[in-house]
């Protein structure tokens, strides 16, 4: 007689391996980056009102060592998401010249290094000059 | 026999008298040359026969003889007891399948979401061909490391994906999909998408990439799927946007 035994699935499973653990830091930062937007849609609607007083008090609360820190953890969040998410685009999409496969490294620079290097020099540059 | 032994801790499950699983520990002869599924072999034939287990090849090709191997998807054909000596090895059945009876794991539901992506050559003309179909390397180069696979689950026991949703298509089942599609003699994607392109198929991927991390083959099925992903999207567009055109 067959009677087969479902398992339960390590409910810890995501702390089980670095590649699991890695994986899910990733998943993660993406909380982070949803917390950066509601910031940024409050900030608009602060704005929108119109008034000094209202973007005087915006900018004290930006200037806040708790805002800063809120922002520099999104920044490391949303860099650690691009940086993954670049060392993945191989993955994604692999290009062959004849038989031989184009290596990682050139199709990751080719479609995410490169263009974020200089969409981020030219928002540099348009700041600054 | 040699002086040192090794402990392996086994999972048993006998389905006419268990209601539950148990652990069942046993010292093994230790040798550096042999593999665990050489230990299981010696345990079936030296101390307890009723101890079940799937294997054919000892050389990494047939797929049968995966297992958890202290809670990693592993074949027990290609690992060693010198990488675990002296600590105890515990040899479980892959994990995201019911358990027919010790280590061996109930397949149907692989073989079936196996057979639903229509993993063979399929022709516009069925009628038997006058010439052999030619392929240039490079047209066999696209496809030919998602051919390599051998069916041995571990990619399906390493994603945390199937836990939540168990109708998932899984890592193997889409790569062979991918492979099929990538054939330059296969005319059969369109018959492919919709499974393909479902939730419970491409979609169901959140690359966690461990079914790419533990395949013995290198066959990597977490790239056949985000690469499947972005042809099932692409497909779509075109069905959007040329619905008079020739998909």
């Amino acid at each position: 007689m067959r009677k087969p035994l479902v398992q339960p699935y390590p409910k810890d499973w995501f702390l089980r391996t670095r590649a699991y653990r890695l994986f899910m830091l990733r998943e993660l930062t993406s909380v982070c980056i949803a917390g950066y937007l509601v910031f940024m849609l409050w900030w608009l609607y602060q704005l929108g009102k119109g008034d000094t007083e209202s973007f005087r008090s915006l900018l004290s609360i930006a200037k806040h060592p708790v805002s800063i820190g809120l922002h520099t953890i999104a920044l490391i969040a949303a860099a650690w998401h691009s940086i993954t998410w670049f060392n993945l685009t191989p993955l994604v999409m692999p290009m062959r010249i004849g038989e031989d496969r184009v290596p990682n490294v050139v199709i990751a620079i080719a479609m995410g290094y490169g263009p974020w290097l200089a969409v981020s020099g030219f928002i540099l540059w348009a700041t600054l000059r | 026999m040699p002086e040192q032994t090794i402990t392996l801790d086994v999972f048993r499950y006998r389905p006419d008298e268990d209601e539950r699983s148990t652990i069942q520990s046993y010292d093994v002869p230790y040798y550096e040359h042999w593999v665990i599924l050489d230990a299981l072999n010696w345990i079936k034939d030296h101390v307890d026969g009723t101890l079940s287990f799937r294997w054919s090849c000892r050389m990494g090709v047939c797929g049968s003889c995966g297992m958890m191997i202290n809670g990693d998807p592993k074949l027990t054909c290609a690992a060693f007891l010198k990488d675990y000596f002296p600590r105890a090895i515990r040899v479980e059945p892959l994990v995201n399948f019911p358990v027919e009876r010790d280590l061996v794991i109930v397949m149907d539901d692989f073989m079936s979401k196996l057979t639903s992506v229509k993993p063979w050559l399929i022709r516009d003309d069925t009628r038997p061909m006058e010439e052999e179909l030619l392929q240039s390397p490079s047209q066999l180069a696209a496809y030919k490391q998602f051919s390599m696979c051998i069916n041995c689950l571990l990619c399906y026991a390493a994603c945390p994906e199937l836990d939540g949703d168990p109708d998932f298509l899984g890592p193997a089942a889409i790569a062979l999909a991918h492979r099929y599609n990538l054939d330059s003699r296969d005319q059969g994607t369109a018959e492919r998408q919709d499974i393909l392109g479902a939730e419970e198929g491409v979609w169901g991927c959140a690359l966690v990439g461990e079914c790419t991390a533990v395949c013995p083959k290198n066959v990597d099925p977490a790239g056949a799927i985000q690469q499947a992903k972005v042809a099932v999207t692409k497909d779509w567009y075109k069905r959007l946007l040329l619905p008079w055109g020739k998909r």
